[in-house]
């Protein structure tokens, strides 16, 4: 059994391969689309993507300009000479017997990754590198047969590959969120991870605190959400805390995600690792790229989570509620429109609603009434502002904001929400208030000097209004009548 | 007047037919493995109602089966595409269509071009249009023949590393591989994608002229095309030329070596300047060659699987299986042998011995290439070592028929220009041809000084 104290001797150390599933038009190398998604099988495959004989490869120029900017959104250095290899093994997706790819010399060198963690610190990831490749095609199992889907086949992809910087699976989702992060910002992929757009296959291995040398590693592949990040890495460490504290050892090994059982499972040992043969591609001569090129392309570059953070300084708002803004590139840039139209308080309302009222489920149809009317959202703050709504009511009026296209006014007049500001009835519910036996010993209190407990009165005057009572007038009358 | 203007001034389905019969006629060569007649005749008739026109109008030729074209199946002479019916043309083919040309079938080669014989070809060896006792050479033997017996006035081929000047040389024609890059390979089923060169026979240079210049240019379809470049050129005059003479030592064939020095007689005859050169990086070539070639055709031909399209073995049980049995049907023993060459030098742990080294060794005889035209023209020697060899002579011995390309392989290395021009014949009465070699880019040149010699 695992003790806790087992599992404080060990260290964990995390190093992530990440496939990022280009936003290009066409495939890699062939004129076909790119987007197989509710295709019928094996039609949108040319006869490159086929591998017919005598057919070559047609460089996809995008492709390039996508990896340029993923390149800078990573911190990278873009290599100013890159080739093509070919990495050769036989399995029915792929068509030519080799996977089209960069070995020797990527196109993307070195980067860093800082990822906010959920405790508000940062985890610094290093990259190795990153190439670019191609997809291979999908096999479906049958019990007596296979079929083959070569739709994917030649798809784009840049494979980002960090150093063992991580050392705990927070950290892992971490970086993983933070790569998707950048990625749909930079514009470089959908992101659609329901679909495959990014895959991550997660290096983990454990020593002794205070070891020198790295542990063996076990290999997770592909993995398509940050959570399933997070919990192959924790089911991991714990599976190998296991095995050694029950003297046995760590086969280097590739191992699958069990969704449904929430475990890994091995798939096949370092014993039976292919050789891959890699050879330059002769038949694509060298990306050569001067620096007028990269510059254009990263001129294009979109602002990334990066320019939020710090534009948002001022905000003050929670990095917790930082964080889950900018989940959803257009999420971030609705609020970043508020902000530069309206100004910080009406940004700092705007992003809290929005986190407090859909949680972490940013759905497409709130961003969109964002996107569609911020007019809307920006007069909802500055009725707060202005002492028309309470914070309490706004909220419930937020949520009316994104289910419709009503505007805040009418919304809280339909809810009978808009603030009492007339001292007259304000003044009849203090009454109320002070007069209550509950509230005696609180009005003594405030008159004994414990300036406290008006917020109670307060409260207690909200209460009655439902919610409606405007709160600083009600705190000048309850110390006029009090005091 | 060229073979080719002869026929464009005749009926196409006239020269259609003509070669048609002429090709049944000489079946005992076993040159060609299909004729495409159907398509042939339809595309004649539409030269003759005017239809299609250009600077090929009517005129019948013949593809090297390693081409895609319409009208046949492509097989590349291997059990693995036999049948294989191609849904596009290769870029060569379309271009000579446009200005007219009728392919009127396809030719015999090595199967996958792995070869200097035709020996190699699944479906049985080409003879040699002057000695039916001797190999064609290879590996576009058929296309050489049909070229040679005047079926048809050119043809095409492929030439990786001699398979156009080889058997050019052994059927006395003119065999053209043009400067790497200089025709598309789009649609010719790969070998070695990084010495692969699109060219083509004729009779004679003019004709060999006009196809090269129909068929050069930058295609969208292969990232490896050059920008056009090929531009029909007038003869230079008092060229300096180099003559190899690592080609010209006791192991070549005293006859090969004979014709040779009488060309090069004729060569000072008409005024151009020939002197020795050394070129001692040349004896390592073929020792390059047969490692990164090798290395290029194991990963081409991983595509043939079996799964999607060519030979599926039957009764196979496990998907291993399926992989193993296919390919060893549907390969000939000599593209099994290279595949095996080739994973090996690729492997890990002996890449950098091999493969490495061996392209660092390509770039010193690069360099060599160049230097020695920084002070000559054009470079000159024997094809082959010997006029054509007797069929079965050297087919137990592998690195025997390797040596045929000894010659041959420096220039594809380097991806140069290098035609194979006939020069005189043995005292048995084989052609023995003299190759020309130029800088990259200078295939016109090489070709107006073929032309001069002719008449010269």
């Amino acid at each position: 059994m695992l003790t806790p104290e087992m599992l404080e001797k060990y260290d964990m150390t995390i190093g992530i391969e990440c496939h990022v599933q280009l936003a290009t038009l066409t495939k890699l190398f062939s004129g076909a689309d790119n987007d197989a998604r509710q295709q019928e099988p094996n039609t949108v495959v040319n006869p490159i993507d086929f591998g017919l004989p005598g057919m070559l490869p047609v460089l996809n120029h995008e492709a390039i300009n996508l990896a340029i900017k993923a390149g800078k959104a990573l911190g990278s250095e873009i290599a100013r000479v890159s080739r093509f290899d070919r990495k050769h093994y036989f399995y029915p997706d792929l068509p030519k017997g080799y996977q089209t790819t960069q070995m020797y010399q990527p196109i993307i060198i070195g980067g860093l990754v800082e990822a906010p963690l959920e405790d508000g610190g940062v985890v610094k990831v290093h990259l190795h590198h990153a190439h670019l490749e191609e997809d291979a095609g999908k096999l479906t199992h049958n019990s007596t047969y296979s079929l083959v889907d070569l739709n994917r086949a030649g798809t784009p992809l840049i494979e980002i590959v960090s150093e063992p910087d991580m050392h705990s699976a927070a950290e892992a989702k971490a970086y993983a969120t933070e790569l998707y992060r950048l990625m749909t910002y930079a514009g470089v992929t959908h992101g659609d991870l329901y679909h495959g757009n990014m895959r991550f296959d997660v290096n983990i291995s454990i020593a002794l605190k205070g070891a020198t040398e790295l542990g063996t590693r076990a290999e997770v592949k592909n993995l398509n959400s940050f959570r399933s990040v997070e919990r192959a890495a924790d089911y991991e460490f714990r599976r190998q805390v296991e095995r050694l504290e029950s003297g046995e050892r760590i086969v280097q090994e590739t191992r699958g995600w069990d969704e449904a059982k929430q475990k890994t499972t091995s798939q096949r040992s370092k014993e039976d690792a292919q050789d891959y043969r890699y050879m330059p591609d002769a038949d694509i001569p060298p990306i050569v790229l001067t620096e007028d090129e990269i510059e254009r392309v990263q001129a294009t570059l979109p602002a990334l989570p990066s320019f939020y953070r710090n534009a948002w300084q001022p905000l003050g708002l929670d990095s917790t509620v930082v964080n889950a803004l900018l989940a959803s590139k257009q999420l971030a840039e609705g609020i970043q429109a508020l902000y530069e139209k309206g100004g910080e308080s009406v940004a700092r309302r705007n992003a809290q609603w929005f986190i407090s009222t859909l949680g972490s489920d940013i759905n497409e149809s709130a961003i969109d009434s964002l996107h569609l009317s911020p007019d809307r959202f920006i007069e909802l703050a500055k009725m707060v502002d202005d002492n028309q709504l309470s914070s309490t009511a706004a909220k419930a009026v937020f949520a009316e904001l994104l289910a419709g296209d009503k505007n805040p006014k009418q919304i809280a007049e339909d809810l009978n929400l808009l603030q009492v500001s007339d001292e007259d009835s304000i003044a009849s519910i203090v009454d109320e208030v002070l007069t209550d036996p509950a509230s005696a010993k609180a009005v003594e209190d405030l008159r004994s000097g414990n300036d406290k407990v008006i917020g109670f009165l307060v409260g207690q005057v909200m209460k009655k209004s439902q919610g409606k009572a405007n709160p600083a007038l009600a705190q000048d009358l309850i110390r006029k009548k009090v005091l | 007047m060229t073979k080719i203007a002869d026929y464009i001034s005749k009926s196409a389905r006239q020269n259609v037919l003509e070669a048609i019969k002429r090709a049944n006629d000489k079946n005992e060569y076993h040159a060609l493995l299909s004729l495409t007649e159907a398509r042939a005749l339809e595309r004649a008739d539409a030269v003759d109602r005017g239809e299609i026109s250009g600077r090929l109008a009517g005129v019948p030729f013949v593809v090297k089966d390693n081409f895609l074209a319409f009208g046949a199946p492509t097989t590349a002479a291997s059990r693995m595409l036999e049948g294989f019916k191609s849904p596009l043309q290769a870029t060569a083919v379309e271009k000579l269509e446009a200005e007219g040309a009728i392919c009127i079938g396809k030719a015999n080669l090595d199967a996958f071009a792995h070869g200097g014989s035709t020996e190699n070809s699944a479906f049985g060896p080409t003879l040699n249009a002057y000695d039916k006792t001797k190999v064609a050479g290879g590996s576009s033997g058929g296309s050489a023949v049909v070229t040679a017996l005047d079926i048809v006035p050119f043809a095409l081929g492929s030439d990786t590393g001699g398979s156009i000047r080889q058997p050019a040389s052994f059927n006395g024609v003119v065999g053209v591989k043009p400067t790497y890059g200089t025709v598309s390979r789009y649609g010719v089923v790969a070998m070695a994608s990084s010495t692969d060169t699109i060219g083509c026979f004729a009779t004679d240079a003019a004709d060999a002229e006009l196809i090269m210049d129909i068929m050069a240019g930058k295609d969208d379809k292969d990232m490896t095309t050059l920008p056009n470049f090929f531009e029909p050129t007038a003869i230079k005059s008092g060229l300096k030329i180099g003559l190899i003479k690592d080609t010209m030592t006791d192991d070549v064939d005293a006859d090969v070596r004979q014709v040779t020095s009488d060309y090069v007689a004729r060569l000072k005859a008409a005024g151009h300047e020939v002197s020795d050169v050394a070129m001692p990086i040349a004896q390592h070539a073929l020792a390059m060659y047969y490692i990164i070639v090798p290395a290029e055709v194991s990963s081409n031909l991983a595509r043939y699987d079996g799964i999607r399209y060519g030979h599926r073995a039957e009764g196979v049980t496990s998907l291993a299986q399926l992989y193993g049995k296919s390919r060893d049907e549907g390969f000939v023993t000599e593209n099994k042998r290279r595949i095996m060459i080739g994973s090996y030098v690729l492997s890990s742990g002996f890449f950098d011995a091999y493969y490495l080294q061996a392209q660092k060794a390509r770039t010193l005889l690069i360099n060599e290439f160049d230097k020695l035209f920084e002070e000559y023209d054009v470079l000159i020697g024997p094809t082959t070592p010997t006029p054509a060899f007797g069929l079965g002579e050297n087919t137990a011995d592998p690195v025997k028929m390797y040596l045929a390309d000894i010659m041959t392989v420096p220039a594809s290395l380097a991806g140069l220009p290098a035609i194979s021009v006939p020069a005189g014949k043995s005292a048995t009465g084989l052609p023995i041809g003299v190759q020309l070699v130029g800088p990259r880019r200078s295939d016109a040149d090489l070709l107006a000084l073929a032309k001069s010699m002719e008449t010269a």
